[in-house]
């Protein structure tokens, strides 16, 4: 059968599970109503301050050197699947590829972006 | 190897010999929806029946043993208390991201879980592109969890929910490059033709030092991709209460625990597919009768024997090492494990270009 039908299918059935299963809570489940049900839950004393603020900037800088080695990875993998005719050629057109993806990571590294401070 | 194409093609000609195609297609579909589904709840109940008695054995305790034969009834109980859960959606919420973080971590797992190869012809979707698809797919699910901890408006779940997307996008990287390492081995990305390439060894014997360095490249990432083990504060217990699933209650709560175990065996049964043959009998060259034993086991009996085996080693693995701090999982991530992943690959390379490979 053809694959993209199937994957429509996947998608519904992934759909179908979340919402039944909230369905089928909200149908069964008791409901009471409490102002202090409708606070955050941070150790039990009241939330001090707007929990939707800024953020430390490390875990940005790793999703960027993520994004540039990530799309390093897809080109990797058109590559991957043809190496064995390329042969030699293959073999030495990936290694300066790879060449200038080691040297993009050692300048991260040397910068001291890879640091967690 | 028995082949489940068979069966599937003979069903498909019996419903077209009594109805026109659109409507056996239809039935089709809706036949494999309902297989999938309930083979997602099965194995996530066992998957959760396994960690506590796994868990419960590697601490000397029992584990669930009250509720049915050795507590097997245990599961069914806990997912009928949490339907009658009341969902309950704090006032400061993201009210339609709060509600839509489950969709997406439940659709990345499905569509990833829809790639597993059971069976010959007993795969649901089999792209010609199977691999980066299934890596596509899989890494939606880090979207749903950092939506998950953003709209709570908690502070916990805000911390737990950053760390695990930093975690889960760095460890990303490295499985790309341990299973990259043996797409240049078979030259295809489908899961089935991998499966197949492994009928004469599989492949962590075929490819021997970079394939077995891969595989416990594979192992490590694939730990930390599913937020378990050593690497799981993201829901750190002591610090977080929960992570990013703090806010979440009854059923909602669930789905983020049902598709973190399922996770977890997709991340087995992946290793079990790409490294240990899929449902590939084991095969010893010379010994005639023993291969003859081996294939008379059917393929899915392998296959499960083998993906619940790694699961069973992440779940050692976790019971076993103390948890990371943040620092040192992104440390080991970017300076030892890309560095490692990256010099296998060309390793790999190597031993293809000059046909050092079994």
């Amino acid at each position: 059968m053809n694959n993209f039908v199937l994957l429509v299918v996947v998608i519904l059935i992934a759909i179908l599970i979340v919402a039944a299963a909230i369905g089928i809570a909200k149908l069964v489940a008791p409901r009471s109503y409490n102002p202090q049900k409708g606070e955050a839950y941070e150790c039990g004393i009241p939330t001090r301050g707007k929990s939707w603020m800024q953020f430390k900037v490390g875990y940005y800088l790793f999703a960027i050197l993520f994004l540039m080695f990530d799309v390093e990875t897809v080109f990797l993998f058109a590559w991957a699947v043809v190496v064995q005719d390329l042969g030699m050629y293959g073999l030495f057109s990936v290694l300066f590829f790879l060449l200038i993806l080691v040297l993009g990571l050692a300048y991260a590294w040397k910068k001291g972006a890879l640091e967690w401070k | 190897m028995f082949d489940f194409g068979v069966v599937t093609n003979w069903i498909h000609t019996q419903l077209t010999s009594v109805m026109p195609e659109g409507l056996a297609v239809f039935l089709e579909c809706v036949a494999i929806g309902v297989c999938l589904l309930l083979l997602y709840v099965i194995i996530a109940i066992i998957m959760i029946y396994m960690e506590r008695k796994v868990c419960a054995a590697f601490q000397c305790r029992l584990g669930p043993q009250r509720v049915g034969p050795w507590g097997s009834v245990q599961v069914f109980c806990d997912v009928f208390k949490m339907l009658t859960k009341e969902i309950i959606i704090i006032r400061h919420a993201d009210k339609f991201l709060y509600n839509l973080a489950p969709f997406i971590v439940i659709l990345a797992s499905v569509m990833a879980f829809a790639y597993i190869p059971i069976n010959r012809g007993m795969e649901i979707l089999d792209f010609n592109v199977g691999i980066l698809f299934f890596m596509a797919a899989s890494s939606i699910g880090v979207v749903g969890i950092l939506l998950a901890g953003w709209s709570s408006n908690n502070k916990f779940s805000l911390i737990g929910a950053m760390r695990s997307g930093a975690q889960m996008i760095s460890y990303e990287l490295s499985i790309g490059l341990s299973i990259l390492t043996i797409v240049v081995l078979t030259d295809t990305m489908q899961f089935s033709e991998i499966v197949m390439r492994q009928a004469d060894g599989w492949f962590i014997f075929k490819g021997h030092i970079p394939a077995l360095i891969a595989f416990i490249i594979y192992l490590i990432a694939g730990n930390a991709e599913v937020n378990r083990g050593p690497f799981d504060l993201p829901e750190a217990e002591s610090e977080l209460t929960a992570g990013y699933h703090t806010e979440y209650s009854g059923m909602h709560f669930g789905l983020f625990y049902v598709a973190e175990f399922v996770n977890l065996f997709i991340v087995s049964s992946i290793a079990a597919t790409v490294f240990l043959g899929g449902w590939m009998p084991l095969h010893i060259p010379g010994l005639d009768g023993f291969n003859a034993v081996m294939d008379a086991i059917p393929g899915f009996i392998w296959f499960f024997a083998k993906a619940l085996f790694v699961v069973w080693l992440l779940m050692w693995i976790k019971w076993t090492f103390p948890r990371l701090r943040i620092d040192q999982i992104l440390t080991l991530e970017w300076k030892y494990l890309v560095p490692i992943g990256l010099l296998n690959l060309l390793l790999m390379v190597i031993v293809v270009v000059f046909g050092l490979h079994f």
